[in-house]
């Protein structure tokens, strides 16, 4: 389409230091956007389709490569931002709807980074965890009301409470769900055997589960969502535990639409459908037109698993974030994850994924208050996910009331991912997001799973250690405890919604 | 090993009801007779093998959901989303259905011998040789086919009393083909209507004489009728709506 507004000021600008520059090529070879090429005896460089990925530098053994962001500048305007501009310029353009891919670059304040942990010091002494235990065992799933107890015919007491189906986690931290299409096999298999190393769990996504993921199927949530993608009764009797997505923080309210250029034959088989066909999943669930649905869709997938598997639901975290959980803990679901608004994403309009939803801060907190109030906080397990970014926020998720926390794109960055936002391409150098064969081999399992595992235990290290500092020796004594978390240049309305109180308070 | 078993579910819970239905399939009964049937939702719920189940009196919801092999057989009617992402197997109903009938179903047959409510075969999705099929025999009501992505719907009306609107809303796989004229104010966007060929006529010819089998129809007169088929007027609905950051 021909427009009057020539080319955008260049995003990145790549340069190549010639004194250092070796002329070994491996720029060339590792680039797959096609910014480096030979013509004669000269690497040339086209900067307008770099993307950031880092990859040339990584790989180029004599830092020769340099690459800058926005070397021209606009004239500078605090409200016609860059971005802002550049959205009208591709919109008179084009027409259309701006996808995005990672999570929200709207640049407003991270409420994790206002929340202080405490420390014991003279009144409690703090934990030693090299010399006492500190307990990072999490269960996820209903817990009874209260215990029944009987005496069997030896005269011995046992428990005649019959519990409901938990998963046992060995950290609460968990990988989050991330489809088979969105994200390459590899990169899936990478953290499946990092989740079964560590003894926590993994999400497929909706993509449907790859035969090469069922050595590790005890350690994977199998996703429902509204495509029902790769969805059958043997899908759901491997996984371990079962979510229903309802909605993602990167894009509350609509559904997903994976481009008929990214199924593969692979992808199809995995998700069921013909290659090359649009993987539509619909806003809503078209079985759940109301909560009364929701319940009978949980049941529904109970029933066929026997009553044997936990069943999540996942919600974004929107307004109403405390009565939808309350309506989604009456529904028998097991667990309730809580997508903040800077929760990943591999496709989402622009505008949905900057301003809709609220942060996930937020929604735990009140999501716990409001299910602690209704005397429903047994009945569910809370799950954080949206920007959990490091171990501070992992252990901040819980104080204000979660069970455990998903992580997405940490892992992937654990994986080499330099969050350069281009996952709607499909050409990952990283091998990560995309299913180019030859890109998906550069990411080997064996390294890449080491380095999510090193992740996971460098972060339930810190916990420990968090933990002891405040003196607290188990997790469950963490959750919920909003004692232990003091706002730093948070307003009052806002340290009320938390129940946190100011710092000095 | 018996061959036939009765299961009385009257004042039943759905629970044990499916418990002792999925006992006698793995025990190897070839055929289970569900009798005082009343709303019990879920009957067949990811049940595998090739057993028939007679159901007498009227199932709940989600009939036959992720079910994978058997045969049930409804004497009357069915409540919503019968054959919800079924795999494998068919459900034939004496009666009508609700909402949402083969919702997802992604392989097997549902054969509904009244009426079914809206949303009808929506988001049928096929692959490879895995092509689900739902049979109406009366009407269908709006958003018949929504979001469909592959499989086979057929539409009989016979009693003349289909007024379905937005007909394959967001159609983009598979086919619906509806007996008599549809009006293309009945189209949703997305759809289209072509001429019924040949090829298409001897392909839905042995579903016919399959349904009409089932329900003690005379075939002739429905395999020689006028139909109307609809398609995707695109296979990539939404193709056109997005751009890239």
């Amino acid at each position: 389409m021909s427009s009057n507004l020539g080319s955008m000021p260049l995003r990145y600008r790549v340069t190549i230091d010639r004194e250092r520059c070796m002329e070994c090529e491996r720029c060339i070879e590792n680039c797959s956007y096609g910014v480096f090429w030979k013509d004669g005896n000269r690497i040339m460089i086209n900067s307008r389709k770099c993307t950031a990925c880092h990859r040339c530098l990584a790989y180029c053994p004599r830092d020769a490569i340099s690459i800058e962001e926005h070397p021209c500048d606009y004239r500078s305007h605090p409200v016609w931002t860059r971005q802002i501009r550049e959205a009208i310029y591709n919109q008179a353009r084009t027409g259309k709807i701006i996808l995005a891919a990672m999570g929200s670059v709207a640049d407003l304040p991270v409420i994790f980074d206002h929340l202080m942990l405490d420390a014991s010091q003279v009144t409690t002494p703090p934990t030693d965890p090299l010399r006492e235990p500190v307990e990072l065992r999490t269960y996820l799933g209903k817990k009874p009301s209260k215990l029944d107890i009987r005496k069997n015919s030896r005269g011995d007491i046992e428990l005649a409470t019959d519990l409901a189906p938990n998963l046992m986690l060995e950290t609460p931290i968990m990988l989050g769900h991330m489809s088979y299409g969105a994200i390459s096999l590899n990169a899936q298999i990478s953290m499946a055997r990092a989740a079964k190393e560590m003894g926590t769990y993994m999400g497929t996504g909706e993509g449907g589960l790859h035969a090469g993921l069922y050595p590790y199927q005890d350690r994977m949530i199998v996703q429902v969502a509204s495509g029902r993608f790769g969805v059958n009764i043997d899908y759901l009797e491997r996984g371990a535990a079962i979510e229903i997505k309802l909605g993602q923080g990167a894009k509350p309210g609509i559904g997903g639409h994976l481009t008929g250029e990214k199924v593969s034959k692979d992808v199809s088989r995995t998700r069921m459908i013909p290659e090359g066909s649009d993987a539509i999943s619909p806003a809503p669930h078209h079985d759940i037109y109301g909560i009364e649905d929701l319940s009978q869709l949980v049941r529904a997938i109970k029933e066929a698993t026997e009553w044997k598997k936990p069943v999540f639901v996942k919600i974004a975290a929107v307004n109403n974030t405390a009565e939808n959980v309350a309506a989604v803990a009456r529904s028998s679901a097991d667990a309730i994850v809580i997508d903040g608004f800077r929760g990943g994403t591999g496709a989402a309009p622009r505008v949905f994924r900057d301003h809709v939803g609220i942060p996930i801060e937020v929604a735990i907190a009140s999501a716990d208050r409001e299910l602690c109030n209704q005397g429903l906080r047994n009945e569910v397990s809370l799950i954080a996910c949206g920007s959990i970014r490091e171990s501070a926020d992992a252990i901040k998720a819980i104080a204000l009331g979660a069970d455990a926390v998903y992580i997405g794109t940490a892992a992937l960055a654990a994986m080499g991912c330099r969050v350069c936002g281009n996952c709607y391409q499909g050409l990952c150098p990283w091998g990560i997001a995309t299913q180019r064969q030859d890109l998906v081999q550069r990411l080997d399992p064996d390294v890449a799973s080491k380095q999510v595992a090193n992740l996971i235990h460098a972060w339930t290290m810190e916990i420990t250690e968090l933990m002891g500092a405040a003196g607290i020796n188990s997790i469950e004594s963490l959750r919920g405890n909003r004692e232990r978390l003091r706002g730093y240049m948070l307003d009052e309305n806002l340290l009320n919604v938390l129940d946190v109180k100011p710092i000095g308070a | 090993m018996r061959q036939l078993v009765t299961i009385d579910a009257k004042g039943m819970h759905y629970t044990p009801l499916n418990r002792e239905i999925r006992k006698a399939v793995e025990d190897g009964a070839q055929e289970v007779v569900v009798k005082n049937v009343l709303g019990q939702r879920f009957i067949g719920d990811g049940l595998r093998g090739n057993a028939t189940i007679h159901i007498y009196g009227v199932p709940g919801g989600d009939l036959a959901m992720f079910m994978s092999g058997p045969t049930i057989i409804v004497h009357g009617n069915a409540d919503h989303a019968p054959g919800n992402t079924m795999d494998a197997g068919k459900v034939v109903i004496h009666g009508s259905a609700g909402d949402a009938v083969a919702h997802s179903m992604r392989g097997g047959k549902v054969f509904v011998r009244g009426d079914i409510g809206y949303r009808g075969g929506i988001h049928m999705k096929q692959y490879e040789t895995q092509r689900p099929v739902l049979v109406v025999g009366g009407a269908a009501r709006t958003f018949l086919g929504e979001y469909m992505a592959g499989g086979l719907l057929i539409v009989l009306d016979l009693n003349g009393t289909m007024k379905a609107r937005e007909i394959g809303s967001g159609i983009h796989g598979g086919e619906i083909i509806i007996r008599g004229d549809v009006d293309d104010a009945c189209l949703a966007a997305g759809a289209k209507t072509v001429p019924l060929t040949d090829e298409d006529r001897e392909r839905i010819v042995p579903v016919i004489r399959e349904f009409s089998g089932d329900f003690g129809l005379d075939p002739e007169p429905l395999i020689n009728a006028d139909y109307t088929r609809i398609v995707p007027a695109s296979a990539r609905p939404f193709a056109g709506k997005y751009t890239w950051e």
